[in-house]
């Protein structure tokens, strides 16, 4: 059994491309966890999208052995974290399970609104932090004046923090000396003592099956010991003990203080519910772990196979996906437009974004995905409550109470010169202004914004007025009452359910006129002309005409002609399965995709 | 006897026009007797396929069918004569490039044989023709005109309309041009832009080449009407004749078989055949290059790269397709259709298709219309 003492749980978090999982995985290397070949660029983030997005969706773990400056060996587990905001949640357990913490900061970046939103949650987890200084090879490294930002911004002691560079390996073995020396090791628990794990994640591995993420407590976890998950109550004997080394290694029992993972013939990952307290079915602890609440979903939207055909293929995917990722959920949805498909639920865009991608790319289906929306609660008349996924099913206004919708508390670090854009842009959002202050030439900007405005492209339009420069993080404060109107837009006169949306009364107008003119420009010329309106209730709040087709007739159709005429006229027919049926008018798929890419 | 059509695809040009997606290659002057030997063989060829027929026409299309030497059409026109029945009235027609004119060539091709000319005048005025890449300007096309008049009795003008900025009066003004001279046929085209040609590249660098939408609309329904009033008869989408009291109608009686269904032989490198067999009408290509053409000949007597036994519903499609250009239509009841109905109801109700003793056809309105309204009629 380790020596406790010997021990370092710890979390690595950093704002996004501040080098945290080139940190890790020269953290790995220089422990020899792996040899140079199999080293590939930022072993941790497995996924392809991780990859080419340079990004952490997963959490992951590895379990390095270090042998310090005092002669000693110690077991250090690293739990690599997720920098982005949709994935808070998975920082947060992830951090539960650690004891200290290891802050990257930018030398030349310093502070922004991610590390804030990570650190506070490493603070607010007791941990003990050691601030890095990363690419301090840089010629813009500033290393003195980011010292004094983390100290003056995150209120943490920052005179000895360590200086390197991830890329070049420099101040690598300074890093861990840091890890060793002034994080602690964790509480001694005993390993007599009755089972007391935590489980921290649980994902599906192809060959494993589902696999297990925990932190012993106190007892141990053993090949074949009998173990219960406290909340659930379920039973299951364990066929696999190991630790990621970072390739997943067996071993005969894992101890307090430890991390590690088990198998145990699992069948679901959402059957491992992640908070819960792993424990022995007939030795149980006294008193489970606090465990944490699950994630909600905040995000919604629809996703349709662009082939009808494929609709198996796409719920067979979600399935797929869902047992390896719970906070995302999914139900059967029916469209007008857009035929058989799903209602999604997300953490955030940026995670829709990879589902997406993930369901086009890994199972190669080609999809559509409608607006998101947030979850409005509806007050009605009668006193009964409803959550509202999906504008399309919202009930008959007459006997709607209130609507409520969420807000957020948005936090947008930027330089100076790009603050006047931003906060246009926020107030344009609906934004209340909750702070402004400075950190050297740095604004630090917190608004209080419905969820609804944010999730269609603030993002985007937040990176294009600040050149990229702002950063922007965001917390979930509730629900508000607002004055939203449902608009639909009507395509020849009829309603095209997958355009509708939830909308502030006041920016109604200006959103179906941009719908209105969009569409105008999407929607092909018919044999006859088209009326396309935007309306709230009975009411025409926006109109454009898309004139009938004047001419269309090829030239010339000679001997030499007739062959390529007639494929075009096939490609053509093929082209119309892609196209949606609404009363009289076809309207392409790329023109849905597009309107409903809406941006200002 | 069954009828059939011969083309015949003379691929050189002295210079590529930059609207132009025909297979052509560059060359200046005359020669291409071994491509002359390797059309004489796989028209051979193209009779043991066919069996005795009827010719319809013979038609030298291209590329510049004008930069071959009378010798050579004389000798291709003896050659399907030998071959197929041919009656007196046989349409021979060829196309010639306002460049090539040179009256003693033209009485030439006339003795030859030739009893049509086609004429690639394109405009009359001189910004338009370098526009166009044509190495001929306005006077030039006015002289070859003149002198195609007094040479042949059936003359055709081609014209190209709808470059970018062409006002409506401009466009008259080469009709009128046109209308000048004692014609029989004119064709007007709409400038199309097509992938793979140099107008295609520049517009995918953004570039606009042509006029929108309603002004294309308003240039086909000035041609009509001026057409009209001259006494053209509107018989396909870019097709005009003149009937005169002492001839028939002055269609094109080569490109009639195309909208009608009829078999034509495609000889020359990169033509393209539709011939009945046994088993069925089937389509053929021949090899692109001269090059590879007359090597192929060489090796297996026939030009033939790629035959493509066509559907019973793919040959229903190209009739419908083809016969809704021309005026008349195509024959509801006619073998191709292999008993095919359509669904008119809304077309007809939109009075964009009508049926008339057994054919349906487009109206005037359809027409303009004609690719969304086949499209719709073959869903």
């Amino acid at each position: 059994m380790t020596d406790q003492s010997k021990i370092r749980n710890f979390s690595i978090v950093a704002h996004i491309d501040h080098g945290k999982s080139t940190l890790a995985d020269r953290l790995i290397s220089f422990c020899g966890g792996l040899t140079d070949r199999e080293m590939s660029e930022q072993v941790l983030d497995s996924m392809d999208i991780e990859r080419e997005r340079g990004i952490t969706i997963k959490a992951q773990t590895v379990r390095l052995e270090y042998t310090a400056n005092d002669g000693q060996t110690y077991i250090l587990n690293l739990m690599d974290t997720p920098g982005h905001v949709d994935f808070a949640y998975e920082v947060s357990r992830s951090l539960s399970a650690c004891e200290g913490s290891i802050l990257v900061v930018d030398a030349s970046q310093g502070v922004e609104a991610q590390t804030l939103a990570n650190v506070y949650q490493a603070i607010d987890h007791d941990h003990e932090i050691v601030p890095v200084l990363n690419k301090i090879d840089l010629p813009a490294a500033e290393p003195e004046r980011i010292r004094q930002q983390i100290e003056e911004v995150i209120g943490i002691d920052a005179s000895n923090a360590v200086l390197c560079s991830a890329k070049s390996g420099l101040g690598i073995q300074d890093v861990l000396e840091a890890i060793v020396t002034r994080l602690p090791a964790p509480t001694i628990g005993d390993t007599s003592d009755p089972l007391k794990a935590l489980l921290v994640d649980a994902w599906y591995d192809q060959y494993m099956g589902v696999v297990v993420l925990f932190r012993v407590y106190e007892g141990e976890i053993k090949k074949g010991m009998k173990i219960r998950t406290m909340a659930t109550g379920a039973t299951y004997t364990v066929d696999k003990v190991g630790t990621f080394n970072p390739k997943p290694t067996d071993r005969k029992s894992i101890g307090p203080g430890e991390i590690g993972f088990f198998t145990a013939s699992i069948k679901e990952v959402a059957d491992a519910a992640v908070g819960d307290t792993v424990t022995e079915d007939k030795r149980p602890t006294a008193a489970a772990l606090p465990g944490f609440k699950p994630a909600q979903p905040v995000v919604f939207c629809g996703i349709f196979p662009v082939d009808a055909a494929d609709f198996d293929d796409l719920r067979a995917a979600m399935g797929r996906l869902r047992l390896n990722d719970a906070s995302f959920s999914y139900e059967m949805e029916t469209s007008a437009a857009l035929g058989f498909g799903f209602r999604c639920g997300f953490l955030g865009l940026l995670h829709l974004e990879i589902i997406q991608e993930r369901l086009e790319r890994e199972f190669d289906l080609d999809l559509i995905t409608t607006a998101p929306s947030v979850v409005y609660t509806i007050m009605m008349r009668d006193g009964t409550e409803q959550q509202l996924h999906n504008p399309a099913d919202m009930p008959d206004v007459m006997a709607i109470e209130e609507i409520h919708e969420p807000w957020i508390k948005a936090t947008i670090m930027t330089p100076d010169d790009y603050l006047g854009g931003i906060l246009k842009l926020c107030q344009d959002r609906r934004g209340i202004q909750t702070t402004l202050s400075y950190v050297g030439s740095r604004a630090m900007v917190e608004y209080e914004l419905p969820l609804n405005e944010v999730v269609f492209d603030f993002y985007d339009r937040l990176k294009s007025v600040s050149k990229g420069y702002a950063s922007f993080d965001y917390a979930a404060i509730g629900v508000r009452q607002g004055n939203l109107v449902k608009m639909s837009i009507l395509v020849n006169g009829d309603p095209v359910d997958a355009l509708s949306m939830l909308v502030h009364r006041d920016r109604a107008e200006g959103r179906g006129r941009q719908m209105c003119e969009r569409l105008k420009e999407l929607i092909p010329r018919h044999l006859f002309k088209i009326p396309v309106q935007a309306a709230i209730g009975g009411k025409v709040v926006a109109r454009e005409t898309i004139a009938a087709m004047r001419k269309d007739v090829t030239a010339k159709c000679y001997g030499g002609d007739a062959s390529r005429k007639r494929k075009l006229l096939d490609k053509q027919k093929a082209g119309k399965k892609r196209m949606r049926q609404f009363g009289r008018v076809e309207i392409p798929q790329e023109a849905f995709i597009a309107a409903l890419k809406m941006d200002d | 006897m069954t009828p059939l059509a011969v083309y015949i695809h003379w691929p050189y040009c002295a210079r590529i026009c930059p609207y132009c997606d025909f297979n052509v290659y560059k060359s200046k002057g005359a020669g291409g007797d071994d491509l002359v030997t390797a059309i004489l063989a796989d028209l051979r060829q193209w009779r043991e396929m066919s069996g005795p027929r009827a010719l319809t026409s013979i038609h030298f299309g291209g590329g510049t069918p004008s930069l071959m030497s009378d010798w050579q059409i004389g000798t291709l026109i003896t050659a399907c004569g030998d071959l197929w029945t041919a009656a007196d009235t046989l349409e021979i027609g060829l196309e010639a490039n306002p460049d090539d004119a040179d009256a003693a060539l033209w009485q030439g091709y006339r003795a030859a044989g030739v009893n049509r000319l086609s004429l690639g005048i394109q405009s009359f005025d001189d910004q338009v023709l370098s526009f166009l890449g044509r190495n001929h300007d306005g006077a030039a096309a006015t002289e070859a005109l003149d002198m195609a008049c007094r040479i042949f009795d059936n003359v055709s003008a081609d014209l190209i309309f709808g470059h970018d900025g062409q006002s409506a009066p401009d466009w008259a003004a080469d009709l009128d041009a046109a209308l000048a001279f004692p014609i029989t046929h004119l064709s007007a085209y709409q400038l199309t832009i097509e992938p793979g040609t140099a107008f295609g590249r520049a517009a995918q660098r953004g570039k606009t080449l042509d006029v929108n939408e309603d002004m294309s609309a308003q240039l086909y329904e000035l041609t009509e009407a001026r057409l009209g009033a001259a006494g053209f008869t509107h018989y396909e989408i870019s097709n005009y004749a003149r009937p005169m009291a002492s001839q028939a109608q002055n269609r094109s009686a080569h490109n009639m078989a195309y909208w009608t269904g009829v078999d034509y032989v495609g000889a020359g490198p990169g033509a393209h055949g539709r011939l009945t067999t046994d088993a069925g009408r089937i389509a053929t290509t021949a090899h692109m290059t001269p090059g590879a053409y007359i090597n192929a000949v060489a090796a297996t007597g026939s030009g033939i790269l790629d035959t493509e036994a066509l559907s019973s519903d793919e040959v229903a499609e190209e009739y419908v397709m083809m016969g809704l250009r021309i005026a008349e239509g195509f024959d509801a009841a006619h073998p191709y259709l292999n008993g095919r109905h359509f669904d008119m109801a809304e077309l007809s109700a939109a009075d964009l298709i009508e049926t008339k003793n057994g054919r349906i056809m487009a109206t005037d309105k359809g027409r303009l219309v004609l690719n969304e309204v086949t499209r719709q009629l073959l869903a």
